[in-house]
């Protein structure tokens, strides 16, 4: 396994390195591809990120919930969740990690 | 939303880059994610989310059209989980 988790850090000093983009640069294209994302997930529905996956947002309707440490019944009003598919590329991508870990 | 359209909007923001350079940027994060992926890594973006290699047990499935059994080997599949502030937006515009 991986011992360390990538964040926008890892992502820009790549960026940084591998794309020859100053660093403020690579930081705010990083900062804008996932606003950029954001926005069209949530405007659009989704979006579809080819050999990646797609981003799917699911509509919840109204439902009775139960406060778990009163047991009073609360109802939980309708709300957006988001899902993510991995495409089949990725998915068999990652049947090797069992090989590895 | 598709991978192209990104491109196009994230690079409009950029005009001294240029759109094949913000391809490549795209390009970057996303085999990035993936290639941490497939090593069994995390990848934590605050705000938009996290991504992951999840692990699932091996498992007796069935052949749904013959209702054989077969043997479903352990394996990770990758999972994403949207942020705070993503699921904020998202709920934000819905009223």
């Amino acid at each position: 396994m991986a011992a360390r988790t990538l964040t926008r850090i890892d992502l820009v000093e790549s960026m940084t390195r591998q794309l020859d983009i100053p660093r403020q640069r690579s930081s705010d294209v990083l900062e804008t591809v996932l606003k950029t994302l954001s926005q069209g997930i949530v405007e659009e529905g989704g979006a579809k990120i080819a050999s990646f996956g797609t981003f799917v947002v699911h509509e919840k309707g109204n439902r009775v919930g139960r406060n778990p440490r009163t047991g009073e019944e609360v109802e939980i009003t309708p709300r957006k969740s988001l899902s993510f598919r991995a495409s089949h590329i990725l998915k068999n991508r990652l049947q090797s990690v069992k090989k590895a870990s | 939303m598709t991978r192209s359209e990104l491109v196009e909007k994230v690079s409009a923001h950029f005009p001294d880059i240029g759109q094949a350079k913000i391809d490549q940027c795209v390009q970057h994060i996303i085999s990035e994610i993936s290639g941490t992926l497939s090593k069994g890594g995390r990848v934590e973006l605050r705000g938009f989310g996290v991504f992951e290699a999840r692990h699932r047990k091996p498992r007796v499935g069935r052949n749904p059209r013959t209702g054989d059994q077969v043997q479903v080997p352990a394996k990770y599949i990758p999972f994403f989980k949207a942020g705070k502030q993503l699921k904020q937006t998202l709920n934000d515009n819905a009223e």
